[in-house]
Order: structure tokens, then C-alpha cells, then sequence
């Protein structure tokens, strides 16, 4: 192995990449935007229920009850409807997503004491959303019933509910740490998948194999320049993490940055591989996203936990080295997790890196059929 | 290399593509030294001769050796022996014209203490040494084909392979570019070099003429012209070289147009001058004096593929 090889393929390449618009929005503004997308978009926290309201009882008690509803912070309080047939209307043209209906004997029932019916309609075309606020709902009403309820009952089991690692329940803190790994899988595999086949599309690629270049020189080289890249991606997609999206890390940045590039050196090795064997660009580009895009965004536990897939689905999860990156992430994130804890992850994405690695040397052949 | 001066030798190389056979039983044997040129028409089978000869492409049956090295096995060691110049432009567009020097210069372990030397070189064969930090791609081709040779050159190979160098270059680039080959042979490079420009066959010192896939004919320009051409070719100046063709056709007498002459190869000289004479005549053709000429090489190529 020629050292001053490796340097001048690594060279070469970064001048290529330099030069090369489009790559470089890949390579550094692409992250961003995703990170950006995800990390405020896609957000599955439910706030600000559009909510409308027809109270026919006008008492203190329904304004109570609607009051509570807008001070929970879930729910604003659109309109105040004068006729039933307008909660149709708002519900269907999509301006309110949920409608309180208090019909006029609520007061009186609640002071006679038997039960008082308020209807609660909700548009269950956005299920998720729907599951979510009925669930506030319930809270609500029953904070409601513990002031005006009639005898108050004590709750046979008191729970007392802590939640761990992620205390404000907050999307943003599961999805953002996963994000990174995902980002890194998808830019870094997309970039390089490229390199190789580029160079057999343009027939620089014959001028190359008649020299007396090694393979795993060749390999190495154009390796290098992309492993930079995305060590930078990794660093600002953890800052943007740590100080835009207020992620905390509470693990170590080193053993971050450690495994991080275990990874990397894997989904470089694997783009390397679909370029060798994809030879044209686009075949190159469209193998790269089905290979790493999807399994990386569907199949690793970034946004969609793997327990609630079917069971064949869990199986193939466990052929993906996003899977044991995504969690990594999370761990050292929100966990503050140390290697021994997520050693055999770490250890798998080692034999992964190293496996692919080797393939795509095998698969290199410096011959042109 | 090999000590008995022999740089290049094949036997019986065969390399199909399925059913079609691109090269068919090729044998043939180059001295050290010589420029050797493969001549013949796009398709007949030159690129896959010199990339199974580079070791870029596994021969399907047959082998030899080049640079004294075996060709099937030992195709890393040929790649330190040899420079090659594909027909494609195969350098890095998006590099500068400096940066593919050096690239070259890493990929090829050109020891530091010479590189400034060798890359000094090449910009002076190539004239470029005012245009070094232009993008390649901006070149015109003339140029980027000297640069191409420059940087196929620069570990000073034993072997030099250029596969149609000159297609696509004008006159004036293409002499140049001979007369860069010629400084190469000149200080002991073999070269091998295929072209299809006929008029290109007579710089090399000797010729393989090849024709789907295989040799019909290898000698040196002289004796390709003699040997091979037994029937004699006459040239004819005409004032309509189109009908001329036509008419002499009719009669079944073969001809191809030069400019404003026609070339006939016949069996006969004496015999079918005043034969010529009279068709055209009859044509009402104006022709001026018939002479025999010494055959071009285009002549024997011609005559050479239709006896096959």
C-alpha cells in the first residue's frame, strides 16, 4: 500500500467535491435542512387544538369548563358558535378540529348531581392527533369532576407517573438524536455512491486501471475526503441538536464522536460498494436511496418504533446498521449512556464497517468486464 | 522487460462478447523499440486488442506477454511497465490541468525530487506551461491530447499504448503529435498505436492491418505496399469523379474516388488503360492522363478486404 497514492486519490477527490455544486449542497446544506425539517416540523407533540365552542348553557359552570379546556394550553378556543349547525361546518371545511357542545341543562345536572353529558366532537381523519387530544380530554374532565363531581371517590390505585430520560415527553428529544444517524447513513452513502460510478461514466475510470494503482488504494482515498465530510455533518448536526433544538447530551461527545465515525467509515464503505457495483450514476443514486434512505428513515427506530411493527418487519431491523446507530444516538444522548452499556450495538456496527469494507474491495476489479 | 527485445507477444488472442467475436485468434509480436501500428477500420477490433495488451480486459481465450510479463496472470506487474492513452479523453475535466499532473504524478509514485521536472516536461511538450491553472475542460482538443500523452508518459514506461491518440485532432495537432511519438521511440519507447487514418500508417515502422477481428496483412509500409498489392493501381483525373465511378462500374471495373481522381486497382495495366479510356469516352467524361501508381496504403487495405 502506497501511502503517497491514497494522498493524492484523497486529494484529488476533495478538489472534485470542492468544485462540484452539487455535491456540496449534499454535503453541507442538505443536513441542515433535514435537521431543520425534522427537528421543527415533524413534531408529534399536539398543541393549539383548534377548538370551537357551542354552549348553550351560558352558566358559570360551562365557562368553567370551557376555561379549564383553554388553559390547559392544548386547546384555543376558536369561535363561540350560536347554532348546532354550525359545528358541521367548521368541522368539515377543517377550521376546528374539536367542538364542545354544552348542552343547556349541563348546569342543573351537575348541581342535582347525576350525570351530566357534555359532547365532544373530534375529527378523526387525523387519527394520531384525534388518539392524542382524547386523551387530554379525559384528563381534563376529570380535574373538572374532582371540583364539581358529586362524592368524591378515592382512586384505588394512586400512580405516580416519573418519566425517565425524556422528562418533558418532548418528540423533538427522540426524534432529533436519530435524525443524526439518519442524516449520516443517507448524505454519506448518497455522496460517495457516486464516486466511483462517475468515474466509469466519464472513462477516467480506464485511464486509472491501467495504472499501477491498488484497489484498496483507490478505495481508501476516495474515502477519505467523504470520512471529513461527514465527521463535519456529525459535529454540526450535534450542535444544532445541543443548542438549537435544546436536545441535552448527557453522554460523552468523545464516545459520540467515536462511534460516529465507526459508522460513518460503514455507510461510506457501503456507498463505495453500490457504486462499484452500480456503475452509472443514476443506477448509483437510486440503489444509494433504497439501500440506506428508506431502511435508515423507516426500519431503524428514528421516528417509528420497532416494537409496534410486525414481527417480520423486527426481524429484517436487525439487518440494518442505522438500527444500532439510531439507538447508540439516543442512548448517549438522552440516556448518558457508556460503552458498556451499548457495547454489542457498538460492536455490530464494527463488523459491519469493517465487513463492507472488505466487499467493496473484493468487488473492485481493475478490469473493465 | 524481457532480455530477448521483445516487447510485446500474443498468440492466438480471442475475446468474444457473446456471440460476437471482437477479436479473433490474433497473434503477433512486437520488438522493443519499434512503433508498431495497428491499422484498420472503427469496430474491427483495435481497442480490445491493446485493453487486453494493458491488462484492462481478460482475454476469453489465447495469451503472450508484454513487457516480459504474462498477460493473464501477471497484469499488475504490465500496469507498472506501461503507459496507455485510451480513446476516450481520460483525464479529469474538473481538475486543472497542473492537478491532473500531479495526480498522475501520486498514482504513478514519481519519486518528489523529479516530479517538478516531469510535470515541467509536459507542460512543455503540450505548450500549456501559460494555461497550467485553467480547467481541462476548457482545452481544445489537440491539446488536451498532448497533455493526455504527457501524463499516460510520466513514470517513463517501457510500453507506450495509444488507442486512436489523434481522432478527432486537426492536421496540424496531429503532426505534432508524431513527432512526440517519434521522441519517444527515439529514446527506446516502444509504441503501439492504432489509428484509422490511413495517412497516419506510414509514420509507424511497421503495420498490422486488421479487419473484424482479425490480421490480414503486417509488414512495414513498403512491404505491405508490394507484397500485398499484386494488381496494379491506376490513377485517373477526372472532371466528374461521381459518374466516372458509375460508368466504369457498369462495367465491372472497381474504383474509389480520391478528390478529383479515381483510383482502379486492375489485374492488367496495359491491358485496361484503353479500356478505361473507351467507357469513359463513351460517358462523355473528360479524363486526363492514366498512370500507374505506387498503391496507397488505403489502396492495399481496400483491395486486401475485398479478396478476404
Amino acid at each position: 500500500m502506497s501511502m503517497l497514492r491514497v494522498k493524492a486519490i484523497a486529494k484529488k477527490e476533495f478538489i472534485q467535491v470542492g468544485r462540484d455544486p452539487f455535491s456540496l449542497l449534499m454535503a453541507f446544506l442538505m443536513p441542515v435542512m433535514l435537521l431543520v425539517i425534522f427537528g421543527y416540523a415533524i413534531t408529534l407533540d399536539v398543541n393549539n387544538i383548534r377548538t370551537v365552542v357551542y354552549d348553550q348553557d351560558k352558566s358559570a359552570e360551562s365557562r368553567e369548563l370551557i376555561s379549564r379546556f383553554r388553559d390547559s394550553g392544548y386547546f384555543t378556543i376558536e369561535a363561540y358558535l350560536q347554532d348546532q349547525r354550525d359545528i358541521d361546518r367548521k368541522l368539515d371545511s377543517g377550521e376546528a378540529f374539536a367542538a364542545i357542545w354544552v348542552p343547556n341543562d349541563f348546569s342543573k345536572k351537575l348541581q342535582t348531581r347525576i350525570d351530566s353529558p357534555v359532547q365532544i366532537i373530534l375529527d378523526g381523519s387525523d387519527s394520531n392527533t384525534a388518539t392524542i387530544a382524547q386523551g387530554y380530554i379525559l384528563a381534563i374532565t376529570e380535574q373538572f369532576n374532582a371540583k364539581f363531581g358529586g362524592v368524591r371517590v378515592a382512586p384505588r390505585v394512586d400512580a405516580r407517573i416519573r418519566v425517565w430520560y425524556n422528562t418533558e415527553l418532548r418528540s423533538r428529544n427522540f426524534i432529533v438524536p436519530g435524525l443524526i444517524a439518519v442524516i449520516m447513513s443517507v448524505i454519506v452513502a448518497l455522496l460517495t455512491s457516486l464516486t466511483i460510478a462517475r468515474e466509469w461514466e466519464r472513462g477516467t475510470m480506464e485511464q486509472l486501471i491501467s495504472t499501477p494503482v491498488k484497489t484498496r488504494e483507490l478505495i481508501l482515498g476516495k474515502l477519505i475526503p467523504y470520512f471529513v465530510i461527514g465527521l463535519i455533518d456529525t459535529l454540526v448536526a450535534i450542535g444544532m441538536s445541543v443548542f438549537v433544538f435544546d436536545v441535552a447530551l448527557r453522554g460523552s461527545i468523545v464516545l459520540l464522536i467515536a462511534l460516529s465515525s465507526v459508522f460513518l467509515f460503514g455507510s461510506l464503505s457501503f456507498g463505495i460498494l453500490i457504486s462499484i457495483v452500480a456503475k452509472s450514476q443514476v443506477l448509483a443514486s437510486q440503489m444509494a436511496m433504497i439501500g440506506t434512505f428508506l431502511p435508515a428513515f423507516l426500519l431503524s427506530g428514528f421516528m417509528f418504533a420497532i416494537s409496534n411493527m410486525p414481527k417480520p418487519l423486527q426481524v429484517l431491523t436487525y439487518a440494518i446498521p442505522a438500527r444500532y446507530f439510531v439507538s447508540i444516538v439516543k442512548s448517549i444522548f438522552l440516556k448518558g449512556s457508556t460503552l458498556a452499556l451499548i457495547g454489542v450495538e457498538a460492536l455490530l456496527l464494527v463488523v459491519y464497517a469493517v465487513a463492507v469494507f472488505v466487499v467493496a474491495n473484493r468487488k473492485l476489479v481493475k478490469r473493465i468486464m | 522487460m524481457s532480455e530477448n527485445g521483445i516487447a510485446v507477444e500474443v498468440k492466438d488472442l480471442r475475446r468474444t462478447f457473446g456471440s460476437f467475436v471482437a477479436v479473433d485468434d490474433i497473434s503477433l509480436r512486437v520488438e522493443k523499440g519499434e512503433i508498431f501500428g495497428f491499422l484498420g477500420p472503427n469496430g474491427a477490433g483495435k481497442s480490445t486488442t491493446i485493453r487486453m495488451l494493458c491488462g484492462l480486459l481478460s482475454p476469453t481465450s489465447g495469451g503472450g506477454s508484454v513487457a516480459g510479463f504474462d498477460i493473464l496472470r501477471e497484469s499488475e506487474s504490465i500496469k507498472k511497465s506501461i503507459g496507455y492513452m485510451s480513446q476516450r479523453f481520460s483525464l479529469y475535466d474538473d481538475l486543472t490541468i497542473e492537478e491532473n499532473i500531479n495526480f498522475f504524478s501520486g498514482i504513478y509514485n514519481v519519486p518528489r525530487q523529479k516530479r517538478a521536472e516531469r510535470k515541467d516536461w509536459i507542460l512543455s511538450i503540450s505548450g500549456l506551461h501559460e494555461r497550467k491553472e485553467e480547467l481541462t475542460r476548457n482545452l481544445p482538443t489537440g491539446f488536451k491530447q498532448r497533455l493526455a500523452l504527457g501524463c499516460a508518459v510520466l513514470h517513463d514506461p517501457s510500453i507506450l499504448f495509444l488507442d486512436e491518440p489523434t481522432s478527432g485532432v486537426d492536421p496540424m495537432s496531429r503532426r505534432n503529435f508524431w513527432k512526440l511519438i517519434y521522441d519517444m521511440a527515439g529514446r527506446g519507447t516502444t509504441v503501439f498505436v492504432t489509428t484509422h487514418y490511413m495517412d497516419e500508417a506510414d509514420y509507424c515502422g511497421r503495420l498490422a492491418l486488421i479487419y473484424r477481428g482479425r490480421i490480414i496483412a503486417e509488414g512495414t509500409p513498403a512491404v505491405l505496399r508490394h507484397r500485398f498489392m499484386k494488381q496494379d493501381v491506376l490513377e485517373i483525373p477526372v472532371d466528374r469523379p461521381v459518374e466516372a465511378l458509375e460508368a466504369l462500374e457498369k462495367e465491372g471495373i472497381e474504383s474509389s474516388i480520391f478528390g478529383s481522381t479515381l483510383h482502379v486497382v486492375v489485374e492488367d495495366a496495359d491491358a485496361a488503360v484503353p479500356r478505361i479510356e473507351r467507357i469513359l469516352s463513351a460517358g462523355s467524361i473528360k479524363a486526363g492522363k492514366i498512370e500507374k501508381i505506387l498503391p496507397s496504403l488505403e489502396d492495399v487495405f481496400v483491395s486486401l478486404i475485398e479478396s478476404s
